[in-house]
């Protein structure tokens, strides 16, 4: 028997050499994870640096984009990464809540189990095929249908009006965010499903015995436990938002300007990025790319940070499909 | 009485609602993967396996970037995978209670969720710019930093179910700790690390960001990995953003292809995971 060779004490030399051996692997394996987030940001920092030394501040503050004469600056597409970040949460928090509370309170027993499976599923789907379905499918039906409505009772409203005005292009800011709700909503209603899963029976046991109605013990048991992972999963989801490329960058459109109207086109860093960056010529105009990557990993970087941490406190046994 | 009644009507309201949520989350799966299928069958062939990418306006397949897919993330997942274990085992074994585990398991949730894009950037900036060119390697590199994450977690959390009973009992025998890794642990949690590098394989094989300046693309057949080399991911980026029906076309059946095998190897995972705990409702 192989095993009962461990007890042979001519072997214990052998074996302490390998333990030592297997221990080290182990340990340096885990040092690489450590190392390579630290490298990222390194790596990220040294390309940036000459369009950060050549553009100051300026870099964060100007809209101009323009590859003949060499300037650069980031505005639009943080801009545009916040604009179609936000307005994806927004169309997918009601909806991803909606999921959790179905597959957590409502759901019988027999449908949990699919349900579940198909909405992670969406979450399997790369990202990519999210873009070409955006570009074909989803955009001429806002095109055709969705847009003109819009334009039409929206765009007469007082504050909110000049957000919609402009022809239907169907490419741009709104379809955009759109396609990237459709995208982060199986991540959010994922966390928040297991959130709303660690809530013990017995308090929730307790609210019906008062008499509470389903959304009584959910809105006012439920919700109230799980706040912090609730905010913490929507934190994930802006992570993935703000960061995602393929699907954004079929529709946006690429326009390096801030539009007022959320129709017209725009960009973000990751579609900016993803468009010029094999084909950018010049140090500058590739240092540029690069400092845009580094504001994304920043703000990215704390928005997950944030995310995980407020997580941290709810045991990771319970986030394990995210 | 009417107090009751309109609590009761908002219960209603708000429940149906969630189930409605829930619909409109299914009905977008169900688009997606309907247009997939519709506009992606009709170019199904056995052209599309033997053929190469099409000049506009030719016909062609998509051999090579099939082959250059299959490539770069077997090489990305040859290079994440071990790493990746080792590593889930250092934080499950070894080093289960160090104070550096708790920095090491925040990094790698950090690095689960980072954007994919900036890992691409980074690999440019480490191989690209070193080799000269793109290249195949490059674009493995940047999948394997992108598994590697999802292998530590699952690897981590796999190793952590295996009983601690045996685990003394092998300790009892007399075995170092190495031996009761690699001939209890492990073979104790195969089939949820098998799963683990299952995910890992489903999430790099459509991950196009990273190999956008990586890989870059090759209209021709080239098993160099030290050159530029087709890949699913990108010829659908940019044929699907070609004016040529014909590169559309095949742009619609090479994401069918990604998405039918992502679909298979996650329901494969899922499988796999629900035989390893019974009584999970999930």
């Amino acid at each position: 028997m192989n095993t009962l060779a461990a007890i042979d004490p001519r072997h214990a030399p052998a074996q302490r050499l390998r333990e030592r051996l297997f221990q080290g692997a182990t340990f340096a394996a885990a040092l690489v994870v450590l190392l390579l987030l630290g490298g990222v940001a390194l790596s990220l920092l040294v390309g940036a640096w000459p369009a950060f030394a050549h553009f100051k501040l300026g870099f964060l503050t100007r809209e101009i984009w323009n590859p003949v004469t060499d300037q650069y600056g980031a505005l639009a597409p943080i801009y545009g990464t916040l604009v179609t970040s936000f307005l994806a949460l927004l169309l997918a928090i009601p909806v991803s809540f909606g999921i959790a509370i179905f597959l957590t309170e409502l759901a019988p027993v027999w449908l949990k189990r699919p349900v579940g499976v198909a909405i992670e599923l969406l979450a399997a789907v790369p990202s990519i095929i999210y873009g070409v379905w955006g570009l074909f499918v989803l955009a001429p039906v806002l095109q055709r249908h969705v847009q003109p409505w819009i334009i039409e009772h929206l765009g007469p409203l007082p504050l909110i009006g000049p957000l919609f005005h402009g022809p239907p292009f169907g490419i741009g800011v709104l379809t955009a965010s759109f396609v990237l709700a459709i995208m982060v909503i199986p991540f959010i209603s994922a966390v928040m499903r297991d959130v709303f899963e660690t809530v013990p029976d017995v308090l929730k046991e307790s609210g019906y015995g008062l008499g509470a109605t389903t959304w009584e013990v959910i809105w006012q048991v439920v919700v109230p436990y799980a706040r912090t992972g609730i905010v913490g999963g929507i934190m994930l989801g802006l992570g993935r938002a703000l960061g995602e490329t393929m699907a954004v960058t079929f529709v946006i459109g690429n326009a390096h300007r801030i539009g007022s109207s959320l129709l017209a086109p725009g960009t973000t860093i990751s579609a900016s990025i993803a468009n010029e960056f094999a084909e950018a010529v010049g140090d500058l105009y590739t240092s540029s790319l690069i400092a845009l990557g580094a504001l994304l990993f920043l703000i990215t970087f704390s928005v997950i940070a944030a995310a995980r941490l407020m997580l941290l406190r709810l045991g990771r046994r319970a986030l394990s499909s995210v | 009485m009417s107090r009751r009644l309109l609590r009761k009507l908002v219960n209603v309201l708000a429940l149906g609602l969630s189930g409605l949520a829930t619909a409109i989350g299914l009905f977008f799966l169900g688009a997606i993967l309907w247009t997939l299928i519709h506009s992606g069958l009709a170019g199904v062939s056995l052209k599309l396996f033997t053929a190469m990418t099409p000049p506009p306006g030719s016909s062609g397949g998509l051999l090579n970037a099939i082959y250059g897919s299959v490539v770069m993330t077997v090489i990305g997942i040859l290079i994440g995978g071990p790493i990746g274990m080792l590593a889930g085992t250092y934080l499950a074994e070894y080093g289960r209670t160090a104070r550096i585990s708790t920095v090491i398991r925040f990094v790698n949730d950090v690095l689960l969720s980072a954007p994919s894009i900036i890992i691409g950037l980074f690999v440019y900036e480490l191989l690209v710019i070193r080799m000269g060119h793109f290249s195949a390697i490059a674009g493995a590199v940047a999948l394997a930093i992108i598994a590697m994450p999802v292998t530590v977690r699952t690897t981590e959390d796999m190793l952590n179910l295996v009983p601690q009973g045996m685990k003394d009992a092998s300790t009892a025998m007399g075995a170092y700790h190495w031996r009761t890794i690699t001939s209890v642990i492990y073979p104790a949690a195969r089939s949820g690390i098998v799963t683990g590098l299952l995910l890992a394989v489903a999430r790099i094989s459509g991950e196009t960001a990273p190999l956008l300046f990586t890989a870059l693309n090759n209209q021709f057949w080239s098993t160099n990995i030290a050159a530029p080399m087709a890949n699913l991911p990108v010829v659908i980026f940019q044929f699907g953003l070609s004016p040529y029906p014909n590169w559309q076309q095949l742009a619609w059946s090479g994401a069918l292809l990604i998405t039918v095998s992502i679909l298979i190897l996650s329901i494969a995972a899922r499988l796999v995971v629900s035989s390893l705990t019974p009584g999970g409702n999930r």
